[in-house]
C-alpha cells in the first residue's frame, strides 16, 4: 500500500514522552536494585531495568522502520484494523495455557504422589499452586481477553484501535506483568491471598497497563462508526471497570519499604476476608464470565452465521448480571466469622445469580437455532457450544453449593475444585479454545485452520479429560465432607483426618490422569495453530488457490 | 442485533438506547450497579459490634511469631491449610472452640483459607510438640506416615533475616496494629529471645507478648526459619481462654 509522504519524518511526541519515561523508569529500578533487601527482589528490580531498555529500543527501531505518517484510519474506504499487538496476545494465550495446564496437572500429580514436590521451595505445592492458577487466569484467559475484546471492538466499531504505542504498552506491559507475578511466586514473593498473590509493585504496574487498556477500548468506542455499541462491548467494558476497582480495593497495602518486595495489607481478619472474597468471586464474576460472555457474543454468532437469539435477553441478563455477581461473595464465607446477614445476603443473591447465568447460556444456545446442523461438521463451532453447556452447568451448580446447608458439606473439599474446574476447563477453557480457533486464520489471513480432524481430537480428548477431574472431584469432595462429619454409634468422631486424606488417593490419580488428557489437547492445539500460521498452502492469496489442505 | 427500527411503535426497549450510544453513560451505569453489592456488604463490617469486638487475651504477634506468619504465606501454606474452625459440631470437636472474628483482628491479610487438603490450624498450638513440628515439617511423612504434605527441610538450615522483621513490625504498625514503643524498639532482641529460654531478654519478651511461647523451637543455635514457623504454630488459637469468654458480651 503506497503512503503518500508528507515531509520529513519526525519523533512523535507520544514516543518521546513514553521512551523518556521508561528512561526514568529505568532509572528507578536500577537504584531499587542496588538497595534491595532481598536477592529476588533484585532480580525483579534488573528485569524491570530491562525491559525498560528493551522498551525504548524497540520504540526507536520502530520509528526508524515506520513511514512518516501515522497509520491510517482507513484503507480503500475500509477501515484499517490494528492487529499487530493481537497477533502477540493470541500466541502468548497459546504459550501461557499450555505452561499454566501443565503447572496444574504437576500440582494434581504432587497430591496424588507427594515425592513429585522435591521438598525444595520453588517446586513445592504451596508454591506452585499460585503459579498455576494465576498463569491460567491471568495469563492465559488474560491474554485471551485482551486479543479478543480488542479485535472485537475494532471490528464491531468498524474502527481502528486508538491509540499508536498505547495497544503495544498493554498487550507487553500485561506480559511483563505475568513474568513478574509468577517468578516471584517462584521465588517466595507473595502477599498470601488467594488469586491475589502478587505484590505491591506488580500490583501498582498492573494498575498502570489497565488503566490504559480501559482509555484505549473507551476511545476506540468513542471513535465507533457505527451507531450503537454492539454487547459484547457492554460486557468487556464492564468486566474492565469491575476489575479495576476490585483490584484496588482488594490490593491496598502498605510496602514496608520502596526496596522490599513485601507489603502489609492495610485490612485485617473479618474486613480483609470479606475484601478477598468480594474480590475472588468477583474475578470469576467480571474476568472469567463478563469477559468471556463477550467472546460468546461475538464469536457463536459469527461463526454460526446466525444472529443473536435475542436482543431484550441481552440488555436483562447484562444488567441482572454485573448487579447481582457483586454481592455473592459471602458465600465463600459460610459459618465463618463473618456476620450471617452477611451470609445470608451472599447465599440469596447467589441462588438469584442462577437466571441471569442462564439467560447468557440461552442466548449463546440458541443463537445457533436453524444452524443446529454445523455442530456435526464443525468442531470449532461445537468446542464453542459446548463451552457455553458448561457455562450453563457450572452458574447451576455454584447456587446450589451456595446454599449454607451443601457448603457445609462441601466447603473446604474437592467439590468446590472440580466445581471451579468445570467452570474454567469447560467454560473459559473451551470459548478460549474456540475463539483462538476462529482468531488464527482471520489475523493471518488464511482461509482456514490446518486441520479440523486436529480440532476434534483437542475436543475428545480434552471433554474426556474434564469429565474424570469433575466427576472425581465429586467424589472425594462429598466423600471427604462426609468422612469429617462422620460419627460412630458411640458418639465419637469416625475418622481422623488423615484417614479422610489417604481415602483420596484413587481420585486424586484419576484427577490428574485427566488432567494430562487436557494437558494433551492443548498442545494438538498449539501444533494446529502453530502450522495454520506457517503453512503457505492456506494464505488467501488470490482466487484461485490451491484446494484446502485440512481434512 | 435486532434493533427496533425507527418506525415501530416506542416500547421500554427503546429506552436502552442512551446506553448504546453513550460511552460515558455506559460507563456510569456499570459503576452504579457494581458499587452498590460490595458497599452493602463491606461498609458495616468496619462498625458493627461483632465484626470489631475485642476479645480478652487478643495481643499483636511476636515479631517471631510474625516472621513465622510470614513464611506460612510465603510457602503458600494456605492452599492446603483453614484457619477458621465453623460452629459445626463435628468441626468443634476435630479442632477445639469455633473461630471468633477478633482472633483475627491482627491479621494482615487473614488467612482464614478455603480448602483443606490438610486440618485446619486454627487451634493447632500446643496440639504437638516443638520436636514433632520440626522433624514434621522437615520430613512430614516420618511422623504421619499417609501425609500427603511437602516436605520443608530447607526452612531449620536458613538463618531468619532479622532485618525484614523489623520492617515488617514497623509497617504493621503503621497501619493500625498497637505495637508499643518498646516493643517496636526490642524486636531484634526479642526474636533471639523467643527463640532462646537462656537469653538475658527472655523475661522481657514473655511479658511484653503474654502467652508467648519461648523456647528453642528447632533445637539448633541459631534463630532459623524454623523456628519462627513453629513459634507462630505453635501460639496459633491458644490467646483466648474459652473458659473466660462470654459469648453473650457483645450480643445486642
Amino acid at each position: 500500500m503506497a503512503q503518500p509522504l508528507t515531509g520529513r519524518k519526525t519523533l512523535k511526541a507520544n514516543e518521546m514522552a513514553l521512551a523518556g519515561f521508561f528512561a526514568v523508569f529505568a532509572l528507578l529500578w536500577l537504584f531499587i536494585a542496588s538497595k534491595a533487601t532481598e536477592a529476588a527482589y533484585a532480580f525483579h528490580a534488573w528485569l524491570f531495568v530491562l525491559g525498560s531498555v528493551v522498551s525504548i529500543v524497540a520504540i526507536f527501531k520502530r520509528y526508524s522502520a515506520r513511514p512518516a505518517d501515522p497509520a491510517p484510519q482507513e484503507i480503500d474506504g475500509m477501515p484499517n484494523y490494528n492487529l499487530g499487538p493481537i497477533k502477540v496476545a493470541v500466541i502468548m494465550s497459546v504459550f501461557w495455557g499450555v505452561a499454566g495446564f501443565l503447572v496444574g496437572d504437576i500440582a494434581a500429580w504432587q497430591l496424588a504422589f507427594p515425592a513429585v514436590n522435591l521438598d525444595l521451595p520453588w517446586t513445592n505445592f504451596g508454591r506452585l499452586r499460585p503459579l498455576h492458577t494465576s498463569a491460567v487466569i491471568f495469563a492465559f484467559g488474560g491474554n485471551v481477553l485482551l486479543a479478543t475484546s480488542l479485535y472485537v471492538v475494532q471490528r464491531t466499531c468498524r474502527a481502528r484501535l486508538a491509540g499508536d504505542l498505547s495497544p503495544w504498552f498493554i498487550i507487553l506491559g500485561y506480559n511483563f506483568f505475568i513474568l513478574i507475578a509468577g517468578t516471584g511466586y517462584l521465588l517466595g514473593i507473595t502477599q498470601g491471598k488467594e488469586y491475589a498473590e502478587p505484590e505491591w509493585y506488580s500490583d501498582l504496574w498492573l494498575t498502570v497497563v489497565w488503566v490504559v487498556y480501559l482509555l484505549v477500548f473507551v476511545a476506540t468506542l468513542m471513535k465507533r462508526k457505527e451507531p450503537h455499541i454492539y454487547v459484547a462491548n457492554w460486557f468487556t467494558l464492564s468486566m474492565i471497570l469491575t476489575i479495576a476497582m476490585l483490584h484496588l480495593g482488594n490490593n491496598l497495602t502498605l510496602p514496608v519499604s520502596i526496596f522490599s518486595p513485601r507489603s502489609v495489607i492495610v485490612w485485617s481478619g473479618v474486613q480483609d476476608a470479606m475484601f478477598q472474597w468480594w474480590y475472588g468471586h468477583n474475578a470469576v464474576g467480571f474476568f472469567l464470565t463478563a469477559g468471556f460472555l463477550a467472546i460468546m457474543y461475538y464469536f457463536v454468532p459469527k461463526r454460526a452465521n446466525r444472529p443473536v437469539y435475542s436482543y431484550r435477553l441481552s440488555i436483562i441478563h447484562f444488567w441482572a448480571l454485573i448487579f447481582l455477581y457483586i454481592w455473592a461473595g459471602p458465600h465463600h464465607l459460610h459459618y465463618t466469622a463473618l456476620p450471617d446477614w452477611a451470609q445470608t445476603l451472599g447465599m440469596t443473591f447467589s441462588v438469584m445469580l442462577w437466571m441471569p447465568s442462564w439467560g447468557g447460556m440461552i442466548n449463546g444456545l440458541m443463537t445457533l437455532a436453524g444452524a443446529w446442523d454445523k455442530l456435526r461438521t464443525d468442531p470449532v463451532l461445537r468446542m464453542l457450544v459446548v463451552s457455553v453447556a458448561f457455562y450453563g452447568m457450572s452458574t447451576f451448580e455454584g447456587p446450589l453449593m451456595s446454599i449454607k446447608a451443601v457448603n457445609s458439606l462441601s466447603h473446604y473439599t474437592d467439590w468446590t475444585v472440580g466445581h471451579v474446574h468445570s467452570g474454567a476447563l469447560g467454560w473459559v477453557g473451551y470459548v478460549s479454545f474456540g475463539a483462538l480457533y476462529c482468531l488464527f486464520p482471520w489475523l493471518w489471513n488464511k482461509r482456514e485452520l490446518y486441520s479440523l480432524r486436529l480440532v476434534n481430537w483437542h475436543f475428545w480428548l480434552s471433554t474426556i479429560g474434564i469429565v474424570l477431574y469433575v466427576s472425581a472431584m465429586w467424589v472425594s469432595g462429598i466423600m471427604q465432607g462426609l468422612m469429617w462429619r462422620a460419627y460412630t454409634s458411640l458418639g465419637y468422631l469416625e475418622y481422623s483426618f488423615v484417614e479422610t486424606v489417604e481415602a483420596m488417593h484413587p481420585y486424586y490419580v484419576i484427577r490428574a490422569t485427566g488432567g494430562l488428557l487436557f494437558v494433551l489437547g492443548s498442545l494438538i492445539m498449539a501444533y494446529n495453530l502453530w502450522k495454520t500460521v506457517t503453512s503457505d498452502a492456506l494464505a488467501i492469496r488470490q482466487a484461485g488457490a490451491a484446494a484446502p489442505a485440512a481434512a | 442485533m435486532a434493533d427496533t427500527s425507527a418506525n415501530a411503535p416506542k416500547s421500554v426497549w427503546d429506552k436502552h438506547k442512551i446506553f448504546e450510544t453513550n460511552v460515558i453513560v455506559l460507563i456510569l451505569g456499570c459503576l452504579v450497579m457494581v458499587a452498590i453489592g460490595g458497599l452493602v456488604e463491606i461498609a458495616p463490617l468496619f462498625y458493627l459490634k461483632s465484626t470489631i469486638e475485642k476479645v480478652e487475651g487478643m495481643r499483636p504477634y511476636s515479631p517471631l511469631e510474625l516472621a513465622g506468619r510470614r513464611i506460612y504465606l510465603r510457602e503458600g501454606c494456605y492452599n492446603c491449610h483453614s484457619q477458621m474452625v465453623r460452629p459445626l459440631r463435628d468441626e468443634v470437636e476435630r479442632y477445639g472452640a469455633y473461630s471468633l472474628a477478633a482472633e483475627s483482628m491482627y491479621d494482615h491479610p487473614f488467612q482464614w483459607g478455603s480448602k483443606r487438603t490438610g486440618p485446619d490450624l486454627a487451634r493447632v498450638g500446643g496440639k504437638y510438640s516443638d520436636e514433632w513440628q520440626r522433624a514434621h515439617l522437615a520430613a512430614p511423612r516420618s511422623v504421619v506416615p499417609q501425609s500427603i504434605m511437602p516436605g520443608y527441610p530447607f526452612l531449620e538450615q536458613t538463618e531468619l533475616n532479622i532485618d525484614n522483621v523489623i520492617l515488617e513490625v514497623k509497617a504493621q504498625r503503621m497501619i493500625g496494629v498497637p505495637y508499643t514503643d518498646e516493643q517496636i524498639a526490642n524486636v531484634a532482641a526479642d526474636i533471639k529471645a523467643q527463640a532462646n529460654p537462656d537469653d538475658k531478654g527472655a523475661d522481657a519478651v514473655a511479658k511484653r507478648y503474654p502467652k508467648a511461647a519461648v523456647r528453642n523451637f528447632d533445637g539448633k543455635d541459631k534463630v532459623t526459619e524454623a523456628d519462627a514457623l513453629i513459634a507462630y504454630l505453635q501460639m496459633l488459637g491458644t490467646l483466648v481462654d474459652f473458659k473466660l469468654y462470654d459469648e453473650k458480651a457483645n450480643r445486642r
